[in-house]
């Protein structure tokens, strides 16, 4: 064809639109047939994270709701927005607010920048939260999948981390009080050795925060290692994390389902569905095989489809749904910056972000307890619960067993009372201290709202097992417990504690001051 | 022990286990050095030494917040004395309230004198020394605790002489 090299070259040359699309795309179309589309997915390095073919459980809207894609969609706004407020903001306490400032009103499309990525910090905070639930209320953390629970967890806990590292650096008065409070949370087994009267040979408070701040007090250091924490070493753990939890949901044979009826046309979904059936002229290769406890081929029906297209699409909407919800709210309602941090005066009241008003709100009954120690205890709880409850049946179906949704319903109702309760009381009658000024702080660590709280889930749980003879069921009643209070502490310390922690029925009757 | 008797451990396994072995150890020292840089050897931060002024500026019966520095001055018949305006709960601002300070974090309620009315702090408020400069300007050390009731006392005039 070409005798000469010139000839050769101009043939090239002639040719490159062509070949150069070949070489991006390998296919250079549109794939028409399920060899092209498995190709589509398994030699596309971004794609073939997905195996070649999914099952329509998986597809369900209703099993997943989305919740770990839209997760990971905020993750991905969150590192672009991320890195972009990085080129104006400048992590030292002389410049720190003023960058903010410049970025809130002077760089072009700066603070509806930095109000996504508030906004997709609260979606993620959010879609993390409800993921776990429905991996719990679906089952799914049962038997091979018990270590992706705990790596699920690990993703929750450095979530949480990289908003609590995050809340710093505006370095306002928000911030500045939030980071002294949570600083000295991290202090607080001092109340313990302190009781004890250990500190002086034990601390581990005093070295946590150390650690935290670099310094005694919130300053200098304290930012810049948050500043660190927040746009270098959480999101790489977080990363790795993350593609752990992918990688093991391939090895775990995809999302949690029932196992398919074994051989003929099966009714499944309120239709008769065909049994797969092979080609002869097809090759079934290895890839297809995943950690099932056998291969659909040749047996069964077949409820899978190609995931090009179909979870490509399913993936591109939760992420433009996502993508949508945040730019919304950033449309709408701004990112708060209050006035410059000033280590005189706190705001009243003193606010971490909403995620952690529960907690903050356990706290102002004892600093340890109410801020690690059942923190701790729930971190634990969760993490135990496949390894205590292995008894399968119910995997990838909301409410599974039978007794289920009852049982969380009984225990929705019984935290809704139980918290509530303890919060009246609390309000009206005070607590230890109140009545016995000079009791000792021991008692007050240990005897609290929110330790009693702990014991009455604890106990209903216990009840449950006992009375329902089940480990499941004992678990949904024990998850659904801390949902309930979780939420609800959240909520009380969000809307009805105003300053000095007192409660208020609403913001509006907060007195002016 | 015969010499033909094999070694209870051969050399094999005993240079395999000598390796491994200091293969974690090097780990677990470097692990170490790594996490040590973290935690600072030399605390930054200002001294906490205040100057406050001379005994007569504070006549009996008067009390003084010093806002940048945190700490409440009171002077009563005895003496002169400071308490500490952070919160030993977590660390917030308190403020004067009707019946001694009130913490706006987490409502926590201290007597005059820093003692624990209600709330979750855990400590009372703690008292600070008071010491006098060469200058004859009293100084707070506001790093140094000492136990409630300590008072630096203003001699009067004829208690000089005397």
């Amino acid at each position: 064809m070409a005798d000469t090299a010139v000839r050769e070259f101009l043939h090239n040359l002639r040719l490159l639109p062509q070949t150069f699309k070949e070489a991006w795309l390998r296919l250079g179309k549109v794939p028409e047939s399920e060899r092209e589309e498995s190709q589509a997915t398994f030699h596309n390095f971004f794609l073939h994270i997905h195996s070649v073919r999914v099952h329509l459980r998986t597809l369900s809207p209703t099993l997943t709701w989305g919740l770990g894609l839209a997760a990971t969609a905020s993750f991905v706004i969150l590192t672009i927005t991320g890195v972009l407020l990085m080129v104006y903001y400048k992590p030292s306490t002389e410049l720190a607010y003023q960058s903010m400032k410049d970025i809130h009103f002077t760089v072009a499309t700066g603070r509806f920048i930095r109000n996504i990525h508030r906004w997709s910090a609260h979606v993620m905070v959010v879609a993390v939260f409800l993921h776990m639930a429905r991996v719990f209320f679906t089952a799914s953390y049962k038997k091979p999948r018990e270590f992706n629970w705990l790596i699920g967890l690990a993703l929750l806990v450095t979530t949480l981390g990289l908003s609590f590292t995050g809340y710093l650096l505006p370095w306002d008065q928000l911030a500045y009080w939030a980071i002294t409070i949570g600083s000295n949370i991290a202090n607080s087994p001092r109340e313990l050795t302190d009781a004890l009267g250990i500190t002086r040979w034990f601390d581990p408070g005093g070295f946590q925060r150390q650690l935290l701040l670099g310094a005694n007090y919130v300053g200098e250091d304290a930012l810049i290692r948050f500043y660190v924490l927040h746009v270098f070493v959480l999101p790489l753990v977080l990363l790795i994390l993350v593609g752990v939890h992918f990688w093991r949901i391939r090895k775990d044979g995809g999302l949690a389902r029932p196992e398919d009826p074994m051989g003929g046309p099966a009714e499944w979904g309120g239709e008769r569905r065909p049994v797969f059936e092979p080609l002869a002229t097809k090759t079934y290769g290895l890839m297809a095989v995943v950690k099932g406890r056998r291969a659909t081929v040749n047996r069964g029906p077949e409820n899978t489809v190609m995931s090009w297209p179909h979870l490509l699409w399913a993936e591109m909407a939760v992420f433009m749904l996502t993508v949508a919800v945040s730019l919304i709210l950033s449309f709408y309602f701004d990112a708060p910056l209050k006035e410059l941090a000033n280590p005189a005066i706190p705001e009243n009241p003193a606010k971490a972000p909403w995620y952690f008003l529960g907690i903050q709100e356990l706290v102002s009954y004892s600093a340890f307890m109410g801020g690690l120690v059942i923190p701790a205890i729930a971190v634990l709880g969760l993490a135990l619960i496949p390894f205590l409850d292995r008894r399968p049946g119910g995997e990838g179906v909301w409410f599974g067993t039978p007794g289920e949704r009852q049982v969380a319903w009984q225990s929705f109702l019984f935290a809704l009372a139980v918290t509530i309760g303890m919060l009246t009381f609390t309000i009206n009658f005070g607590w230890l201290r109140n009545w016995f000024p000079d009791i000792h702080q021991l008692w007050i660590i240990f005897i609290n709202p929110g330790t009693l709280l702990v014991l009455f889930f604890a106990g209903w749980s216990l009840w449950v097992l006992e009375r329902r003879n089940s480990v499941r069921l004992a678990a949904v009643a024990l998850f659904t417990c801390f949902l309930i209070g979780f939420t609800l502490l959240t909520y009380f310390a969000t809307v009805h504690r105003g300053p000095n922690w007192e409660f208020y029925w609403w913001p509006s009757q907060w007195p002016v001051h | 022990m015969s010499r033909l008797e094999p070694p209870r451990v051969s050399r094999r396994s005993f240079l395999s286990l000598a390796s491994l072995g200091s293969f974690f150890a090097a780990i677990g020292v470097a692990a170490a050095g790594v996490f040590r840089l973290p935690n600072p050897t030399v605390l930054p931060g200002p001294v906490r030494r205040y100057k406050i002024g001379r005994p007569e500026e504070f006549p009996v019966g008067s009390e003084k917040r010093l806002e940048k520095e945190n700490v409440f001055i009171f002077r009563d018949t005895e003496g002169i004395y400071a308490v500490s305006a952070i919160c030993t709960h977590l660390g917030c601002t308190v403020a004067r309230s009707s019946d001694g300070f009130a913490c706006p974090c987490h409502g926590s309620r201290f007597s005059p004198g820093g003692k624990v009315l209600g709330g979750p702090a855990p400590r009372p408020l703690p008292w600070l020394e008071i010491s006098r400069a060469a200058d004859g300007q009293l100084v707070v050390l506001a790093d140094n605790e000492v136990a409630e009731g300590t008072r630096f006392r203003v001699l009067a005039p004829s208690e000089i002489e005397g």
